[in-house]
């Protein structure tokens, strides 16, 4: 039996990007807020200061800032004829864990999705006409437009102090910036990072072979920086150790970094760690929640009643957390009814991995958002017509330091191990670096998220199930993009080139990503979306999903942060201006 | 709190009347409240996480642990049956209920600096906050110091009874200064050197002094170990959102910019600014020649800072502004007494956080991972550096501060 709590005005499940923005926008407003977090509280200097925060093992090979499976988990199969089975060490994608959520552990790459990946099915149809697209492609329009978001991707932007090169200021070309990007109301907030010699020598090949490379813009500052709400960063010192890593150093945009010095101020702010919410209450209309329950270490039961809910999980856990509340109608793959868990995507990446002669790279040097990329094949940027694909990604030098465990290039032929292989390393890790395209990932009626009918967790819940597969669609485009890159590869004059294109079955064993989007998506229409265009569920008026990567209709060919982020803040105005001032559907 | 510097000023001629006055006026509750902001009487009297004002805090001395009271309302285990007399009593004389003699980690030495108008004007805030039963057991001292009678004779030695006496050579502002300074403040509680019997040496007042295992800086205007090298503005910067370009403020000094300078009004930190800047330079120290960069220590301790520290605090020892202190040139980096150079190496300190400056960055523990040696080497590099000059530090004294760190919470 559960105890119940005072009631709040506001319960936010999840103290990661969304959370704490939306705590901080509410808690401005006097209201009383409570962030219920599952892991644990986490610290810069006390939890991963630069004495050992560049330790791989513990960070990048024993996962030490992520998701436990004996905690949380969710099974995997490719398709419906399949069996899932749990996933019992992640690997494929990491779940984050504790304040600060991905928050913490992301390589800080701020993208915003192109203005026409706004409006993809109805672009595409228009462009391409309605029979390009698979029958089985379930991608959507995002009940936002690019315009109206423009705002909000700039706050989120100046919140991180993102490092970059504008290539469109209100509809003018910048040089030096990317050129197919929408427009922005203003400059990045902070400069450019300095590029390395790899990056250079990428962006050379690239020009030659007729593209457009740019800075890639990253949320690891160039310079110290005082965002809006006060709070200080530092200035990156391209130690190499952002993926999987905290920074140490205070200059990785995160929710520590950003957030909360200045959250923890108000007084009318709380928050529970370690601590796992296990259902939202509703009434006995189903029409409005009441609150949550949550179960902390030592097992006891807690109710949290509140009057507005905030899913602010990472995506899988706001699916999974609907599902087990009733609230909103599941999807059911056979007849495409219901909306719950639908629309699954992922992200298609690839690699081109490059050996130069007599370079110099010092690879070492880096960041997790550092290098020089180009955009010209992403989204709808390039004609398709005749490729039989839609779709598309960025593609360049990112690579994200070049950790001594994990980064251990050799030329083809090389044996696994032994004095030879040892020879190669010492000869080959200077000189060699690796290029990636990072691509759409679009939705399909069989790709979906649903409640195993076997496994369940720890406290007796059934665990989500992920059923996906990449289509061909995403396949012939990543053969395209990786040919592409690699033809660019060529211009750099290496000795030897190696182009891994995305091969299916999907694979949830090997690390790609961990840009999992969908399930409670967005959109137009209640027979297509969990939300509303302001995060707000169509069924259970006070439950919203304030911007998480859940609410991507499909995946663009970027990484999903800084639109969370633009979502988190357009959520947060819509509960401010309209919300509360009259409590109940916004649409 | 805007109070106009005019009026603060005549509250010195105004003693004569104090009595006279509602003691449940707004105005005087108000002045009296700000006072206990002055007097950052919270950062004794209210316990972490505690009701305000209802004691619990140990204060770690030389001579042992004292407890601050219950200064609540509260008649039996509160300051409620104290009369307005035995208040001012209290105050200026270190004297309690009974007589009972205090002991001066309640600065009395600085507030019989007060005027009894100012006094009074506390003594009606106190009763008008929650009252709170907590019975405290102040005096925690081993014998002999838990003797009290033994504060008489150590009052005969170091305590100097009366009120400021402005000087009329210097502005109303300087005088205003001067006042918060010495009196409610009590700022040479910790920055004043002590004597063996921990009284304060008057003549090198606010030089530096070290307690609870830091050192509190000499805030004199000295060039090289004081604030002689910060402008009046850097100072108004520190005192009212706990950081300026040079350093942020962390340990005790964090507590007394959390409870009481960031809450004072612009017109008093400047006032208190006007007068530390105006207030000799100390014991005017002739620079020393740096330890020379081929000394042994000198290069470990180059290799340990390229290592454990230029990541936040440079090369260039420049740091950050508000978020990583600067070392080149910083006088605390070049203090006489490395107490917590050392002290923050081994255990780390959080920076406060300010409504100005609300960041609190926090330099990390390196206990675990640097010896003695190596921390020593490590402070002699920062200390000759970049135009630094100070004494080595010995690893000896890096480890009798380890063993007291392990001592202490």
């Amino acid at each position: 039996m559960a105890r119940k709590l005072p009631a709040k005005d506001v319960v936010i499940i999840g103290l990661g990007w969304t959370g704490s923005i939306l705590a901080y926008e509410l808690a401005k407003t006097g209201l009383n807020v409570v962030a219920i977090e599952r892991g644990p509280w986490r610290d810069t200097a006390t939890d991963f200061p630069p004495a050992y925060a560049q330790d791989e093992l513990r960070y990048a090979v024993r996962l030490d800032l992520f998701l436990r499976p004996e905690q949380q988990t969710l099974t995997f199969r490719n398709n419906a004829s399949q069996t899932a089975m749990p996933i019992r060490s992640f690997s494929g994608f990491l779940p984050g864990n504790g304040v600060g959520g991905a928050g913490i552990h992301w390589n800080g790459q701020t993208w915003r999705f192109l203005p026409t990946d706004f409006q993809l099915r109805s672009h595409l149809e228009e462009r391409y006409g309605k029979d390009a697209l698979p029958a089985d492609m379930t991608i959507q329009d995002w009940p936002v437009s690019y315009d109206e978001l423009e705002p909000y991707y700039d706050r989120f932007e100046k919140l991180c102090g993102t490092s970059g090169k504008a290539g469109n200021i209100r509809g003018q070309k910048q040089a030096g910036g990317n050129p197919f990007e929408g427009w922005r109301s203003s400059e990045y907030p902070t400069p450019p990072l300095k590029q390395g010699l790899g990056a250079t020598l990428f962006a050379e090949a690239a020009r030659k072979t007729g593209h457009s490379p740019f800075p890639q813009p990253a949320s690891n500052l160039s310079q110290a920086y005082v965002n809006p709400l006060g709070v200080k960063l530092g200035q990156c010192t391209y130690c190499g150790f952002c993926e999987r890593f905290g920074c140490g150093n205070y200059a990785k945009a995160s929710p520590q970094t950003c957030v909360l010095p200045a959250l923890l101020r108000f007084p009318n702010f709380s928050a529970q760690t370690e601590s796992e919410v296990t259902k939202i209450n509703l009434d006995s209309t189903g029409k409005r929640a009441t609150g949550v329950t949550y179960v902390d270490t030592s097992g006891e039961e807690w109710e949290q009643p509140a009057d507005i809910v905030l899913m602010c999980a990472f995506s899988f856990f706001n699916v999974q957390l609907m599902l087990l509340s009733g609230i909103g109608k599941p999807y059911d793959p056979q007849t495409g009814q219901g909306v719950v868990g639908r629309n699954y995507a992922y992200q298609t990446t690839s690699s081109v991995s490059v050996i130069l002669k007599d370079k110099i790279l010092n690879p070492f040097i880096a960041t997790g958002a550092h290098g020089m990329i180009i955009d010209d094949y992403n989204g709808d940027n390039f004609d398709h017509t005749g490729l039989g694909f839609v779709g598309g990604g960025y593609m360049g030098f990112g690579q994200t330091g070049a950790r001594p465990i994990q980064t251990r290039p050799v030329p083809k032929g090389t044996p696994k191990w032994g004095a030879e292989w040892k020879k190669a390393t010492a000869e080959t890790y200077q000189r060699a670096c690796s290029l990636a395209t990072h691509a759409s990932s679009y939705s399909y009626k069989d790709c979906y998220l649903d409640l195993d009918p076997t496994y369940k967790d720890r406290f007796g819940r059934p665990l989500l199930r992920m059923t996906f597969d990449f289509h061909d669609n995403e396949l012939m485009m990543s053969a395209y993009l990786t040919d592409r890159l690699a033809d660019i590869a060529k211009a750099m004059d290496p000795v030897e080139i190696t182009a891994s294109p995305r091969k299916g079955p999907y694979d949830s064993t090997i690390y790609q990503t961990t840009h999992n989007t969908g399930g409670t998506v967005m959109g137009a229409d209640p027979a297509t979306s969990v939300l509303n265009r302001y995060c707000q569920s169509w069924d259970v008026h006070n439950v919203f999903v304030p911007g998480g990567a859940s609410v991507f209709p499909q995946n663009h060919g970027y990484n999903p942060t800084d639109t969370v982020g633009a979502l988190a803040y357009w959520a947060a105005d819509a509960i401010r201006t309209r919300y509360l001032k009259n409590p109940g559907p916004l649409v | 709190m805007r109070r106009p510097l005019t009026t603060a000023v005549l509250f010195f001629g105004l003693i004569g009347t104090a009595f006279a006055q509602d003691t449940q006026s707004f105005d005087r509750i108000e002045r009296g409240r700000y006072l206990a902001v002055l007097g950052d009487c919270a950062g004794c009297h209210t316990a972490p996480g505690g009701a305000p004002f209802a004691g619990g805090l140990a204060l770690q001395t030389p001579f042992g642990t004292l407890v601050a009271p219950n200064i609540t309302p509260d008649p039996d285990t509160g300051i409620g049956n104290m009369t307005n007399g035995e208040f001012l009593t209290v105050m200026h004389e270190g004297r309690g209920h009974n007589g009972k003699r205090l002991y001066p980690a309640m600065p009395y030495p600085a507030y019989t600096k007060m005027t009894d108008d100012d006094v009074l004007a506390m003594r009606a805030y106190f009763a008008t906050v929650a009252p709170v039963s907590n019975r405290v057991v102040s005096n925690q001292l081993p014998f002999p110091f838990n003797v009290r009678l033994a504060m008489a004779f150590w009052n005969g030695l170091n305590f100097t009874l009366g009120r400021y006496q402005p000087n009329p050579q210097k502005s109303a502002e300087w005088n205003r200064g001067a006042y918060i300074v010495e009196g409610p403040a009590h700022c040479g509680t910790c920055h004043t050197p002590k004597t063996f019997l921990g009284g304060d040496k008057n003549s090198v007042a606010l030089t530096g002094a070290t307690l609870q295992g830091w050192f509190a800086p000499d805030i004199t205007n000295d060039p090289r170990k004081g604030i002689g090298g910060w402008s009046k503005d850097d100072l108004v910067q520190y005192l009212k959102t706990g950081t300026n370009k040079w350093t942020l403020a962390s340990g005790p000094m964090a507590e007394a910019v959390t409870h009481s300078t960031s809450r004072m009004s612009d017109e008093d930190i400047l006032a208190i600014a006007t007068y530390l800047k105006d207030s000799g330079e100390g014991g005017a120290s002739a620079k020393p020649e740096p330890v020379a960069a081929s000394n042994n220590a000198m290069r470990a301790g180059a290799a340990i800072y390229k290592d454990s520290c230029a990541a936040c605090h440079r090369d260039s020892g420049e740091g950050e502004i508000h978020l990583f202190p600067r070392l080149a040139g910083s006088a605390l980096a070049q203090s006489d007494d490395p107490t917590t150079l050392a002290r923050v190496v081994l255990h780390g300190t959080r920076a406060v956080a300010t409504a100005g400056a609300p960041t609190a960055p926090a330099m990390p523990a390196f206990d675990w991972r640097l010896d003695d040696t190596q921390v020593a080497a490590v402070l002699t590099y920062i200390r000759n550096s970049w135009g630094n000059a100070a004494g080595s530090v010995s690893a000896s004294s890096v480890a009798s501060q380890r063993a007291t760190l392990a001592k202490t919470p």
